[in-house]
């Protein structure tokens, strides 16, 4: 087997939610050992919990948040059987100490110092208050690199404030431009794309920081304000503004500027397996979608083959790509008046053997069951001991020398407790059990 | 002149649109030497793509491309002609990273697969972005932003349970492409680096999508759980807490209230009376009655005011700001977050900053987005050595 690409590469990871823990998961996938510090006095929300632990008999009734476990059973440990967290918690390693006793202090200063990176992003301040700042961790390992990702950064008015990921993209202007176009903002739904825009960068810059380290032994801080990232990724709606003055609304479904037809058509409908047993209403839903996206003629004439030359298409309201873009409204009803009566994956396959780009909206099951990600083996099977066997989504991309894979199923809290204390720390087992009576060792929440 | 972290790299651009483009951007702004290799007489497709600047369309002023490609330097090579051919594996001699997001069949199709490639310089890394992957039965099939979306992210279960669903804004995938790309680029150069191993690297947006942790990959693993397919459901509410976005005085702002933080609201209305009022905040069926006393006391603020209040209490709600509030916002202006970058045919135009802060080795504007084929005679004159004289002779042959 050839070696993972960040094999040798140890990494203390001190992540909440999502942004930081899905960087580190992008290391861990491909071979850096990450350490999870994590305390059993202090439940971090939306980390291992949703905030609450429900009783077996209470998650039925929490529809879309009682998904989260598997077979609906929080079980003894529920904080290691949510699917939110599960879906990252993969390669990595846990261990727990409590940091805000001196004690728990000692421990994290010796991980440190065989460490290469720290990676956190919990609220701006909160590693300095703890003492853990990176002028005390360069103090302890002059060339350690630390990333610390706060939403708005370390300084400026909003570096406190407080709110759910959603909410803070709302400052971003990026839920600005989402939503449905014709409705007012109050039905754009719930993303915190932000953590997904964060992920991949934050492991860009610890990765541009170790290259900087190899070629001059340096260490650095890197401050990551992940609302400064999101707002390179709407980059051209803001420079839409600094050129034009234009204030972009939301396109909705359509695309921003030029092309049409462009957007999400009905398809026939596909009833599911449903559950009668948990109060999820939505589940019995059997809508089914395409979206197709015309550029040019080309496409164009394409997608009049595929519908089978239909009279309305030759219209002059749809003459040209003009004439198209302004008459959508009676372009895309003719469009699923035609999709409405077929199969999802029978228009995508159609109008892609034709050159026109389609895809169907894909929901859990139908990802499973695609036969390109099935191709790719994409998903890999993981056995977790508290969870069984499951399929994964797996490598967010493919090597040919040196692939990643999932080698560890979803860390426990706790879990490498005996690695990292006895064999990274060389704790004796007498102080391991001295630590285990103080509570900074454990797989169990104190109080819970 | 500044250290910047990857003032060492050397990056060669094949790439086009947004993805390919935005992964070379986060290498030349941190500092590495990328050449953006463009067609003769056409350049990148980014180039004809609005906005423009005062909306006048001209390929030298597309605000995608002059945000994409700041601090790249640009030739045109047609990779067509066997001297193209010829000058490109020159460039790939001297290569640390090279990107490309053609449709897969392309690079092969030119005689310039990463096997051949690879043949000349064996340390050579290549990063190839796509819709679907290098492999697999969707590999040449045709996408867009919201095809990507549809089909790896979860655009699903976004929207409402009575409506289509819902993408999320302008052209997120094709940068998610481009910010994984870069991240993968920079781990297979680590192996490259360190033990002399070059490879191939496959990007797939579509799988992007399904790894991109909002939403997907948890309810990917719930339905593994449970059997559960996610769908489009309606926002819990509990009791009279606020929740969602609701109308100040100039615009909107995002309220999300919990038990916890029901005090704080309280606060933040400054109506200490409020607790006695409704004793029992689970009460749904005095909702309405709270949200109008929330809905009089919003559209006395403006947004701005309204969450100044509220953030104060810890209380959260902040304002929904639209991209033009943005350029004004107090915070980016604050911490110096936006630049202004000068460019021989707009002029000063004023850009997004840094991506993120690295002081010990910044984040940079140290050119403007290049002018097709501007830096033809820099590259090919000073540093492939070729002559004035030839420089013409490729021109009129169509090379350059």
């Amino acid at each position: 087997m050839s070696e993972l690409p960040l094999k040798g590469i140890r990494v203390i990871d001190v992540s909440v939610v999502w942004a930081a823990p899905y960087a580190l998961q992008l290391l861990a996938d491909y071979g850096a050992e990450i350490i999870k510090v994590e305390s059993l006095q202090y439940i971090p929300p939306t980390t291992r919990s949703l905030g609450f632990f429900p009783p077996k008999e209470m998650v039925p009734i929490l529809g879309a948040l009682g998904r989260s476990f598997p077979d609906l059973d929080p079980g003894k440990r529920p904080w290691n059987r949510l699917s939110a967290f599960n879906c990252h918690f993969r390669n990595k390693h846990s261990c727990t100490m409590d940091l805000r006793r001196p004690k728990g202090k000692e421990m994290f200063k010796r991980l440190v110092e065989i460490s290469d990176m720290v990676i956190e992003n919990n609220a701006a301040g909160v590693m300095d208050r703890l003492g853990l700042g990176y002028e005390v961790l360069s103090e302890w390992k002059p060339d350690i690199i630390m990333v610390s990702s706060p939403g708005f950064g370390k300084s400026g008015p909003y570096s406190n404030y407080v709110g759910f990921g959603n909410s803070m993209m709302a400052l971003t202007g990026f839920n600005w431009i989402r939503g449905y176009r014709d409705s007012a903002p109050e039905t754009t739904t719930t993303s915190v794309w932000l953590d997904s825009a964060s992920g991949p960068a934050i492991a860009f810059a610890a990765m541009m920081a170790l290259h900087h380290r190899d070629n001059t032994g340096r260490g650095q801080f890197i401050e990551f304000a992940q609302a400064e990232n999101l707002i390179n990724h709407i980059g051209d709606v803001v420079l839409d503004y600094t050129m034009n003055g234009r204030v972009q609304g939301t396109p909705g479904n359509r695309h921003p500027y030029s092309a049409a037809p462009y957007g999400c058509y009905r398809c026939k409908p596909e009833s599911r397996k449903v559950r009668p047993d948990v109060f999820a209403p939505n589940q019995y839903a059997d809508d089914q979608w395409i979206n197709i996206s015309v550029f040019n003629e080309k496409q164009w004439q394409g997608l009049c083959r595929v519908m089978g030359n239909p009279e309305w298409a030759h219209d002059k309201k749809f003459s040209d790509v003009l004439s198209r873009y302004q008459n959508q409204d009676e372009l895309d009803k003719h469009i699923e008046e035609w999709t409405s009566k077929l199969d999802k994956y029978e228009v995508f396959h159609s109008l892609q053997k034709e050159g026109v780009p389609a895809g169907p909206v894909l929901d859990d099951k139908d990802a499973y069951n695609d036969p390109h990600l099935k191709d790719r083996g994409f998903f890999e099977e993981v056995t977790g001991p508290e969870l069984g066997t499951h399929l994964y989504p797996g490598m967010t991309w493919k090597m040919s020398k040196t692939p990643g894979s999932i080698r560890k199923p979803p860390v426990r809290l706790g879990e490498d407790n005996e690695y990292v204390y006895k064999t990274l720390l060389g704790v004796s087992a007498e102080e391991y059990a001295e630590l285990e009576k103080e509570q900074h060792i454990g797989m169990d929440y104190v109080g819970v | 002149m500044v250290e910047q972290a990857l003032s060492d790299v050397q990056v060669l651009d094949l790439t086009w649109h947004i993805a390919g483009p935005y992964c070379t951007k986060l290498f030349a702004d941190y500092g590495a030497d990328v050449i953006k290799i463009e067609k003769p007489g056409e350049g990148d497709p980014a180039r004809r793509m609005a906005p423009f600047f005062k909306d006048s369309p001209h390929p030298e002023k597309s605000g995608f491309f002059l945000h994409l490609n700041t601090n790249k330097r640009s030739i045109t090579l047609n990779l067509k002609s066997s001297t193209g051919k010829k000058i490109f594996k020159d460039l790939v001699r001297d290569t640390d990273i090279l990107v490309e997001n053609f449709s897969p069949h392309v690079m092969p199709s030119l005689g310039l697969s990463y096997e051949e490639l690879e043949k000349i310089n064996p340390k050579l890394v290549m990063t190839s972005i796509s819709n679907f992957g290098q492999t697999g039965p969707y590999r040449d099939y045709k996408a867009s932003d919201i095809i990507e979306e549809g089909m790896g992210q979860a655009m699903y279960v976004r929207g409402l349970p009575d409506r289509e669903p819902q993408k999320l804004a302008a052209n997120i995938m094709g940068y998610q492409g481009g910010n994984v790309g870069a991240t993968a680029s920079m781990v297979a150069f680590h192996v490259a680096r360190r033990k002399g191993i070059g490879q191939h690297v496959d990007v797939s947006i579509m799988e992007c999508g399904l790894t991109a942790i909002d939403m997907r990959p948890g309810y990917l693993v719930g339905y593994q759980y449970t059997g559960l397919v996610g769908t489009r459901e309606d926002a819990a509410v509990f009791g009279i807490m606020p929740f969602g976005v609701f109308p100040t005085q100039d615009g909107f702002v995002e309220i999300a209230v919990t038990p916890a933080h029901w005090p704080r609201i309280v606060k933040m209305l400054n109506m200490p009376d409020l607790p006695e009022r409704f004793p029992n905040i689970f009460d749904m069926e005095r909702r309405g009655e709270f949200e109008a006393i929330l809905r009089v006391w919003l559209l006395e603020h403006t947004k701005q005011e309204a969450m100044e209040i509220a953030q104060a209490q810890k209380a959260y709600l902040v304002a929904l700001k639209t991209p033009g509030d943005l350029a004004e916002d107090p915070h980016f202006k604050e911490r110096q977050f936006w630049v202004e970058i000068d460019h021989p045919v707009t002029g000063k135009l004023t850009h997004p900053g840094p991506n993120f802060r690295s002081e010990e080795t910044p984040w940079l504007v140290r050119r403007p987005a290049p002018l097709l084929g501007q830096h033809n005679h820099e590259v090919y004159c000073d540093q492939l050595g070729y002559s004035k004289g030839d420089l013409v002779k490729l021109g009129e042959m169509g090379v350059i």
